[in-house]
C-alpha cells in the first residue's frame, strides 16, 4: 500500500513538473502557440501542394507581409499603451501617394530626399493624431476614427488637385528599385522591415521608455503615481506609428508603382488582425513586436496558402474575420488556464 | 432658480446640435436653391435612414458600454441572402423573414462571445465585421442580384403617397420613439446607464449585465438587417460589397450625437439630431459639388471636434473657476 501510493505521489510529482515546465514555457514565450499554428499551416499546405514549399513561395509570403509588418510594428506601440490607431491606412495612402507624386514631379532629385519627405509626412500626421489623444483628452479611437477619413479626405483633394493617378513609367526606376533591389541575395524591402522590427523590438525590451509603455497600458494610474509621464509616452506612440506608416508608404509606392488615392483603403484592419493574432493584448500592457509580426506573417502565409490551393478568394476576407475571432477566443482560454495554474503553484507552494 | 435651469438647458449638447442643425439649414438654403425643396428633403432623408436606424441600437450598445463595428457587414450579408434567396424561390416575404434571421443569428454569435468568453467587443466586432462581409462574398461572388419586384423597389424608391416623406423615414419615426421610452422611461434603460458606469457595480446592484448586453447585440443584428432589407430595395440591387464602411458613419453620428465612448452617458435624442446634421452637411456638400471623400475629410473633423471641443472648453472653464475662486469671488460657477 505505501510503495503504491509513493508511486502515485511520485508521478504526480512528474506531472505537476512537467506541467510547471510547460506553463514557463508558455508564460514565457506567448508566441509559441502561434509558431504551432504557422507550422500546422506549413505542413497541411505543403503536403496538398508541394510548390507551396519552395523557397521562392516563402520569399513571396515574406515580401507581401513586409509593408504589413512595418505598419503592425508601429501599431503594436499604440496599443500597448492602451490606445489603438486606426489611421493607419489613410496615413499610408496619403504618404505612398505624396511620395510617389513627388518623384514623378521631381525625377532628378535624391532618393534620400522622397524617402524622408515621406515619412516626414507620416511623422507629421502621426503628431497630430498624439496631440488630439494626449493634449486634447479625446479617446483614441474616436480621434483616429476621425482622422481615418480626415487623412483619406486631404489624400483626395491633394490628388484632385495635381494628378489623379501615378503610373510606374512617371517615376524614376531608382524609387522602384527600393522594393526590387537584392542585398545579399534578400530583397531590400524584407530587409527593411526586418531592421525595424528588430530596432524598435530592442528599444521595447531593453529601453527604458519602451518598459515604461507597457506600464502605461497594463494600469495607467499606477504608471502615473510612480512618475511615469504617460500623456507624453502615448503621444510618442502615436508619433511613432505615423513615421512607421509614412516609411510604409514610401515602401508602397515603390512596390505598387501605380498609385492613386484609394492606395491602402481598409489596411487598419489587416494591421490590427495582424496585432490582434500576435497575441499583443487589445487592452494594452502586454504583447511583443516578434508576436505582432509573426501575426502578419500567419495572416500572409494563410492568404498565399489560400490562392495555392486555389481555393475561391471570396473566402480569404471571412478567413480573415474568423482568424481574429479564433485567435483572441484563444488567447483567452490560454490567460485563464495560465491564471488558474499560477493560482494553483501558489497554493501548492 | 428658474435662470439656472434655462441657462443649464440652453448649455446641454442637445441644444448645441440643434442650434447647428438650424445653421446648417440656414447655410443650405443659402447656398443652394434646390436645398429647401420639397424633394430635396425626401433626398436627405432617404439617404441617410440606414445609418439613422442602425444608429439607434448603437446608442444603447455604446451607453451600456460596448461596441458594436459588424452592423454594416450584416446589413450585407442580410442583403445578399435576400437577394439569393429572393432569386431561388421567388418569394419576398420568405426571403426578408431568413434575412432577418441571418441579422439574428450574427447579433447572437457577436452577443454570446462578448458576455459568455468575456472578450472585448471592439475586437470581436472588427473580426466579425470581416467575417460577415467575407461571407457575404461568398454568398454571392462578385454578382448581383437586381430583379426585384415592383412592390419592393417602390418601397425602397417613393415617399408614402401624399408625403415626402420615405418608407423608411416611417419605420425609423417608430423605431425611434420605442428606443427613445425604452433608454429614457424604462427600467431597462437605467440599467443600461448602471452598466455603463459600473459593470462590477451594477452587477452587485442584482442587473443580469450579461443577459441585458446579450439582447443588445441581438437586437443591433437584427436592426443592421432590416436597415439591409432597406439598403437592398433603395438601389434594387443586392450586392456583397453593399454599405461597405457604413460602421464608421453610425458611430460618428452615435459620438457627434454626445454618446461618451466609455458609456454612462448619452440621449437618444442626441444622436437622432447628430444624424440630421450629417445627413444634411453630405446634402449641401453634394448639391455643391463636393466629392464624397471631401465630405468624410468634413465629417471627421466635425467627430474629433465634438469631442475636442467640448474638452477644451471644459478646461477653460475649469481654469476660469480655479481663478474666481483664487480671487476669493465663489460665485454661482457651479452648474455644470
Amino acid at each position: 500500500m505505501t510503495t503504491a501510493s509513493r508511486e502515485v505521489e511520485a508521478a504526480r510529482q512528474r506531472s505537476l513538473a512537467g506541467r510547471a515546465r510547460l506553463l514557463g514555457l508558455v508564460s514565457r514565450v506567448r508566441e509559441l502557440g502561434l509558431l504551432i499554428v504557422l507550422f500546422c499551416i506549413v505542413l497541411i499546405v505543403g503536403i496538398q501542394a508541394p510548390r507551396f514549399l519552395h523557397i521562392d513561395n516563402f520569399e513571396q509570403i515574406l515580401l507581401s507581409v513586409a509593408i504589413l509588418a512595418i505598419v503592425a510594428v508601429g501599431e503594436t506601440l499604440v496599443v500597448l499603451t492602451r490606445n489603438v490607431d486606426l489611421s493607419v491606412g489613410s496615413m499610408v495612402g496619403f504618404t505612398a501617394f505624396v511620395t510617389a507624386y513627388f518623384f514623378k514631379e521631381l525625377p532628378q532629385s535624391n532618393l534620400l530626399l522622397g524617402i524622408l519627405l515621406g515619412c516626414g509626412l507620416g511623422l507629421a500626421l502621426g503628431v497630430i493624431n498624439g496631440l488630439i489623444v494626449s493634449f486634447g483628452r479625446v479617446p483614441a479611437i474616436v480621434a483616429t476614427l476621425g482622422t481615418l477619413y480626415a487623412y483619406r479626405g486631404l489624400d483626395f483633394i491633394f490628388a484632385s488637385n495635381t494628378t489623379s493617378q501615378v503610373n510606374a513609367s512617371d517615376v524614376p526606376a531608382s524609387y522602384l528599385a527600393l522594393a526590387t533591389t537584392q542585398i545579399f541575395g534578400i530583397p531590400a524591402l524584407i530587409l527593411i522591415a526586418a531592421v525595424v522590427a528588430i530596432l524598435v523590438g530592442y528599444y521595447l525590451r531593453a529601453s527604458k521608455s519602451g518598459r515604461q509603455l507597457y506600464a502605461v497600458g497594463s494600469n495607467p494610474d499606477a504608471a502615473s503615481i510612480i512618475g511615469i509621464r504617460a500623456h507624453r509616452l502615448v503621444f510618442g506612440a502615436f508619433a511613432a506609428s505615423g513615421l512607421l506608416c509614412g516609411l510604409a508608404g514610401v515602401l508602397w509606392g515603390a512596390r505598387f508603382a501605380t498609385v492613386d488615392a484609394t492606395n491602402a483603403t481598409g489596411l487598419e484592419l489587416q494591421v490590427i488582425a495582424a496585432v490582434v493574432v500576435g497575441g499583443v493584448n487589445i487592452f494594452g500592457g502586454s504583447g511583443t513586436i516578434f508576436g505582432a509580426v509573426l501575426g502578419a506573417i500567419v495572416l500572409g502565409t494563410l492568404e498565399n496558402a489560400l490562392n495555392i490551393l486555389n481555393i475561391n478568394q471570396f473566402w480569404l476576407q471571412a478567413i480573415y474575420g474568423a482568424a481574429i475571432i479564433g485567435a483572441v477566443v484563444l488567447d483567452a482560454f490560454i490567460t485563464r488556464w495560465l491564471q488558474k495554474a499560477i493560482l494553483a503553484r501558489r497554493k501548492h507552494a | 432658480m428658474n435662470t439656472n435651469r434655462l441657462k443649464s438647458l440652453l448649455f446641454t449638447w442637445e441644444a448645441l446640435l440643434v442650434l447647428l442643425l438650424a445653421l446648417c439649414i440656414v447655410l443650405g438654403g443659402m447656398l443652394s436653391p434646390y436645398f429647401l425643396t420639397a424633394f430635396n428633403f425626401y433626398a436627405i432623408t432617404s439617404n441617410i435612414m440606414e445609418i439613422a436606424i442602425m444608429a439607434l441600437p448603437m446608442t444603447l450598445i455604446i451607453i451600456a458600454g460596448e461596441i458594436d463595428l459588424s452592423v454594416a457587414s450584416v446589413l450585407g450579408l442580410s442583403s445578399v441572402v435576400l437577394g439569393l434567396l429572393w432569386d431561388r424561390s421567388n418569394s419576398m416575404w420568405l426571403a426578408i423573414g431568413v434575412a432577418l434571421l441571418v441579422g439574428l443569428v450574427a447579433g447572437c454569435i457577436n452577443g454570446l462571445l462578448v458576455t459568455k468568453l468575456a472578450l472585448p467587443s471592439l475586437v470581436i466586432t472588427i473580426g466579425a465585421l470581416a467575417l460577415y462581409r467575407g461571407l457575404a462574398y461568398v454568398v454571392l461572388g462578385d454578382q448581383a442580384v437586381s430583379d426585384f419586384p415592383t412592390n419592393f423597389t417602390n418601397f425602397g424608391f417613393s415617399p408614402i403617397p401624399g408625403t415626402e416623406l420615405p418608407w423608411s423615414g416611417l419605420i425609423f419615426a417608430i423605431l425611434a420613439i420605442i428606443f427613445a421610452v425604452v433608454l429614457h422611461f424604462s427600467r431597462l434603460g437605467r440599467q443600461l446607464y448602471a452598466i455603463g458606469n459600473n459593470k462590477e457595480a451594477a452587477r452587485f446592484a442584482g442587473i443580469h449585465v450579461g443577459r441585458i448586453k446579450l439582447i443588445l447585440f441581438i437586437l443591433s443584428g437584427v436592426i443592421a438587417s432590416l436597415a439591409g432589407v432597406i439598403f437592398t430595395a433603395r438601389f434594387s440591387s443586392a450586392r456583397p460589397d453593399n454599405a461597405v464602411g457604413f460602421e464608421l458613419d453610425v458611430v460618428t453620428v452615435v459620438l457627434l450625437g454626445g454618446v461618451n465612448i466609455f458609456g454612462g452617458r448619452g440621449s437618444l435624442l442626441g444622436v437622432v439630431l447628430a444624424t440630421f446634421i450629417v445627413a444634411v452637411l453630405q446634402n449641401i456638400l453634394g448639391l455643391l459639388n463636393i466629392s464624397g471623400d471631401i465630405q468624410s475629410l468634413v465629417i471627421g473633423l466635425l467627430l474629433i471636434l465634438s469631442v475636442l471641443g467640448p474638452n477644451l472648453a471644459r478646461r477653460i472653464q475649469s481654469l476660469i473657476t480655479r481663478r474666481r475662486l483664487a480671487a476669493g469671488s465663489v460665485g454661482s460657477s457651479k452648474q455644470l
